[in-house]
């Protein structure tokens, strides 16, 4: 008779059994934050088409001192979100080739976010000209 | 022994099938030097405190891949991580995580054979060739598109790594896809339409969540993760390819 017995052992709590498995839940669930922000933007275009009362009444609501507080930890989740995602971009594609030699991650994590950084400031810089 | 003998505690987790109901740890003393593995010390102990103690290892330098643990939680290869790194503290060896314990520091790996026989892990040419067609020529870009995951030694720290390989056991997993990977990428193979299916199959690709872990800890820079994600955009190809085309990759 086979005297094996192998044990398996349980999966509860695993991430949090390693810092590494807590960031990934962390940049995970920072996810949340985008989807909840994509929806605020989209309860603003369903006022816009109620009508101007409606419109103005979401406006005030964005600037109540709570949403101003809302806006600042969005912000901060969402720039850790974006971090993270380039961060891991390099493991989610294909080598790139240019010159012969294949383009580091650091190279791939830092174009990434400056296309971020670049493409913030851009509407940043329309929204404003429009608001003027 | 001299009197400026150091010593640490290592703390084992320690399972007996045949007497245990589960796991459980126990401290040892061991004198130590500076030029001294954990595997080393796991050794001290199998050969002055307790005969039973149970592990794997070979080669001694890190390319057997058999000597792997989880050392103070972390997957690594013992015989290339020093005490000495510890010292003062209490070190912590396990068997590898995400694998059923077999006996103290030994996992049962059968499942993981398994898929590694399941990718075909050889090259199935394109064509029948015969010997007088000479040898296969390949430029450097052919061979660097595939030489990065030739370097894996089966060590299975990636699984050890991987929490969605410990929550669902079936997921082929890191080393089993990259090595796939590594022959759908030669380009002496011809049968990267037969492995999709693999691929992407319930087992396959998309049990990844992107943690990344898995190339965090491998010793050999394989980056597994790579070879994964990679295939999802593979899979997710073939899929989408195969309204386009009948002789689509997977049936
Ligand atoms: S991919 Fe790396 S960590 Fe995984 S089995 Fe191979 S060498 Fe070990
Ligand atoms: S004993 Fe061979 S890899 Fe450690």
């Amino acid at each position: 008779m086979s005297k094996r017995r192998p044990y398996v052992r349980s999966m509860d709590g695993w991430w949090k059994k390693n810092p590494f498995y807590v960031e990934y839940m962390i940049h995970e669930s920072t996810a949340l934050f985008v989807a909840a922000y994509a929806f605020t933007l989209l309860v603003g275009l369903v006022r816009l088409g109620q009508g101007e009362a409606a419109w103005n009444g979401w406006l005030e609501a964005m600037k109540s001192p709570l949403s101003l507080i809302f806006h600042v930890v969005f912000l901060l989740a969402i720039m850790y979100h974006t971090y993270t995602w380039f961060k891991i971009m390099p493991i989610t594609l294909p080598p790139i080739i240019v010159g012969g030699k294949k383009v580091s991650p650091g190279a791939i994590t830092g174009s990434g976010l400056l296309a971020a950084v670049v493409a913030s400031v851009f509407m940043l810089g329309l929204v404003w000209r429009i608001a003027q | 022994m001299p009197d400026s003998q150091k010593i640490i505690e290592i703390e084992v987790l320690r399972y007996n099938p045949e007497s245990d109901k589960e796991p459980h740890l126990e401290v040892y003393k061991v004198p130590f030097s500076d030029d001294m593995s954990v595997l080393q010390g796991a050794q001290y102990i199998k050969d002055h405190f307790d005969g039973s103690l149970t592990f794997r290892w070979s080669c001694r330098m890190a390319i057997c891949g058999s000597c792997g643990m989880m050392i103070n939680g972390i997957p690594k290869l013992s015989c290339e991580t020093f005490l000495r790194d510890y010292y003062p503290n209490r070190i912590r060896i396990e068997a590898m995580a995400n694998f059923p314990i077999e006996k103290d520091l030994v996992v049962d790996l059968s499942g993981f054979i398994e898929k590694l026989e399941s990718i075909q892990p050889y090259i199935i040419p394109r064509e029948p060739r015969s010997l007088d067609q000479g040898e296969y020529i390949q430029s450097p870009e052919q061979f660097n598109a595939y030489i990065q995951f030739t370097s894996c030694i089966n060590c299975t720290l990636c699984y050890a790594a991987c929490p969605q390989f410990g929550l669902n056991p079936d997921f082929i997993g890191p080393a089993a896809i990259a090595l796939l990977h590594r022959y759908n990428m030669d380009s002496r193979d011809g049968a990267a339409a037969e492995r999709m299916e693999l691929v992407a199959a319930e087992e396959g690709v998309f049990n990844c969540s992107a943690v990344g872990y898995c190339s965090e800890v491998c010793p050999k820079h394989v980056d597994p993760a790579n070879a994964v994600n990679i295939n999802k955009t593979n899979a997710a190809k073939d899929y989408f390819l195969r309204f386009l085309s009948p002789k689509g990759g997977s049936k």
